[in-house]
């Protein structure tokens, strides 16, 4: 059989690669390989030669049985390579012998390597010598349904533990910061204090007064209906201070603060910088955790109440020029509004909030692991958790303040 | 494969001889179930430069992290000075951890503090020293590192090498009596992973303090090292312990003598 041969008329210095049988022998099947065997050309498929080489095979015992010898199994007749015209060769060929090779085992041939180029041929030698990876557990196909929902209910438990740990150790770095026992450095606190509250002024002044103004012109189509447009004041004021102010500052903290946290710890456990710490006998969660639970304990009401503040302005903007209200009588009405009992509400929720953003972007940096990945995931799962656990807590402070007769 | 455990030369000074430091008894460290080393046995004699030896993926650093307190062993005693470290209370491991020092691959140093606030905060933690007075022991661990006028530097702001000085200074900060060091050369240029070698070198002959090496790197453990364990990825266990020189010339392990002399059988 001939090689194909290319038309001369393009680029005459390549030649596409090719494969054929050679000559028939009785003591080898001979491939042919020509051409520039490169990445860049058009390599052909393995099938052609897994047919080359059946072809040879089915045609062997006629051609034998000529022979004076007797007639030879073809499994005696090793596979051989014919090189003479093969112009140039990268990993290409190397892929390509390699699964002639395979072919070769599945056919219980011999392949015999000696007319391949020396280059090519150690190529082949150091794919094959490559050690066995440790020897896993290795789930070929992944965990069935059954094995997964298995191991996420092991992993819950698993997180379960780690939370409850995580809560243990707080309270005992409570109790020794109770105790002026706890190791932290006071003017890292100010820091976080800084960072965490007088830094957030202008994104929370921002919300907080768009929503006031937003809860300000639902108000006031609804109240206009009946007259009573000086009512806007209760309802901004009320909603804000009881509320709508704590959330939006939990939230704002959570994306802003909490995903902080988690970034910062998460990369301390990545750079050892927690080992460190730990093997000073420093705990991190004293020297890391406690100073940013304080931070945000302390400031997520002080933040609240200006959130307040912004939030009952803007609805005082909306009531005034959209609703005609006096500025005055808004103010006299928010005024009355308002009792102690509806801002110790908001301010409690605030802190309950405060500590959620706390200590779940420290929980989750803490978990974090030793990747850019695992802090991206940290960072992420900080600000989820947050979020989940600032709703639920909405939902349950409301009913305990119904309850105690507080919201009254 | 050979897994025949050569003894170490040490093992006729079971009971703790005066200048064992460090005693690891029949230690297996593990994550959950992967087993990382398992049937550890050597000890670590005072004002040695103890070399921690293997392949990638060995255990090394897991090793160093029980030896430090990161990593409670699955079975076995570790002792520190007689006593055992994991099985005593929490404050006292705290008390006896403070007798170690530990530089780390990176140097890990606390990125938010200047490289002067990094050697000083142990110091703040455990002594009842004025402030002034930590400043001065600060500026004089970095000044023995070779970084006296770099103290209000930022960790970010400072290369690869001179980290891992400031974490030898923060790591000597409490005058620990033990220095762990995870590869001290890696990542570094030949000249200054030498000039790392010849600190610890320097630091052991002045303050006498014992040195523990997580090292692959063969120039500098056969410069410094007096004695050290080599441990095997396959087996999980310790193959051979004793002087690296001499490891490297009478070893009758083919792996060990492999791994010593880049290679050859």
């Amino acid at each position: 059989m001939d090689a194909v041969t290319p038309p001369a008329s393009v680029e005459p210095e390549l030649r596409p690669p090719s494969i054929a049988l050679g000559e028939d022998r009785p003591e080898a099947i001979e491939l042919r390989l020509a051409g520039h065997w490169r990445l860049d050309q058009r390599i052909p498929p393995l099938s052609d030669a897994a047919a080359l080489i059946d072809r040879a095979l089915a045609r062997s015992p006629t051609q034998t049985s000529d022979h004076a010898s007797d007639q030879t199994p073809d499994q005696d007749r090793p596979l051989r390579f014919e090189t003479s015209e093969l112009l140039d060769w990268d990993s290409a060929l190397v892929t390509f012998v390699a699964g002639i090779d395979r072919l070769c085992h599945a056919r219980a041939l011999q392949c015999d390597h000696d007319a391949l180029p020396h280059g090519l041929r150690r190529l082949l030698e150091m794919a094959r010598n490559i050690p066995p990876a440790p020897e896993q557990e290795t789930h070929d196909r992944g965990p069935g349904f059954v094995t997964r929902i298995g191991l996420d209910l092991a992993d819950l438990v698993r997180s379960t533990g780690e939370i409850m740990a995580f809560f243990g150790e707080g309270a005992i770095a409570v109790r020794h910061f109770l105790a002026g026992r706890a190791r932290y450095r006071k003017s890292e606190l100010w820091v976080i204090i800084q960072e965490s509250g007088a830094d957030a002024l202008p994104i929370i002044s921002l919300v907080s007064f768009l929503v006031g103004m937003i809860l300000g012109y639902i108000g006031d189509q609804q109240l206009a209906q009946f007259g009573a447009r000086i009512f806007v004041a209760d309802l901004v004021g009320l909603a804000t201070v009881i509320q709508m102010g704590a959330l939006i500052t939990g939230i704002v903290l959570a994306g802003r603060t909490g995903a902080a946290f988690a970034a910062r710890i998460g990369t301390m456990q990545v750079n050892e910088e927690i080992d460190a710490l730990r093997t000073f006998g420093i705990p991190p969660m004293e020297f890391l955790v406690l100073p940013r639970m304080l931070a945000l304990i302390l400031m997520t009401p002080l933040l609240t109440l200006y959130a307040d503040l912004l939030g009952i302005l803007g609805g005082l903007f909306v009531g005034t020029v959209v609703g005609g209200v006096s500025l005055t009588a808004y103010l006299i009405q928010t005024q009355a509004a308002i009792g102690w009992n509806h801002i110790i509400q908001g301010l409690i929720s605030a802190t309950v909030y405060g500590a959620i953003v706390a200590a779940s972007g420290c929980l989750r940096g803490m978990q974090c692991g030793r990747s850019a990945a695992a802090v991206g995931e940290a960072t992420t799962s900080a600000v989820v958790t947050a979020i989940v656990f600032i709703v639920i807590a909405a939902a349950v402070l409301t009913v305990i303040f119904n309850a105690i007769g507080l919201s009254g | 494969m050979s897994t025949h455990i050569q003894t170490p030369p040490e093992t006729d000074a079971t009971p703790a001889t005066p200048d064992v430091v460090i005693q690891v008894e029949d230690v297996t460290l593990g994550y959950g179930s992967t087993l990382i080393q398992q049937g550890l046995d050597f000890v670590i004699h005072s004002g040695d430069v103890f070399i921690i030896m293997g392949g990638s993926g060995c255990g090394k650093s897991t090793v160093m992290r029980a030896l430090t307190g990161l990593l409670a062993p699955q079975q076995g005693r570790i002792l520190l000075h007689d006593q055992s470290l994991w099985e005593s209370s929490e404050e006292a491991r705290v008390q006896l951890l403070r007798k170690i020092g530990v530089m780390y691959q990176s140097g890990a140093l606390w990125s938010s503090m200047t490289l002067e606030e990094n050697v000083a905060l142990p110091l703040e933690q455990y002594t009842r020293l004025s402030r002034q007075q930590i400043c001065e022991l600060a500026e004089y661990k970095l000044a023995l590192v070779g970084l006296a006028d770099f103290g209000d530097y930022y960790p970010g702001q400072i290369s690869g090498g001179m980290r891992k000085r400031v974490g030898v200074a923060r790591a000597m900060a409490l005058d620990p009596d033990i220095l762990f060091f995870d590869e001290p050369s890696a990542g570094l240029d030949p000249l200054s992973a030498r000039r790392l070698d010849d600190l610890i070198l320097e630091l052991r002959d002045s303050l006498g303090t014992t040195m523990v090496v997580i090292t692959h790197d063969l120039d500098s453990l056969f410069l410094i090292g007096d004695d050290a364990v080599f441990l095997d990825a396959e087996t999980r266990t310790l193959l051979t312990s004793g002087n690296p020189k001499q490891l490297r010339d009478h070893s009758e392990i083919a792996e060990v003598r492999a791994f010593l002399r880049r290679g050859e059988p």
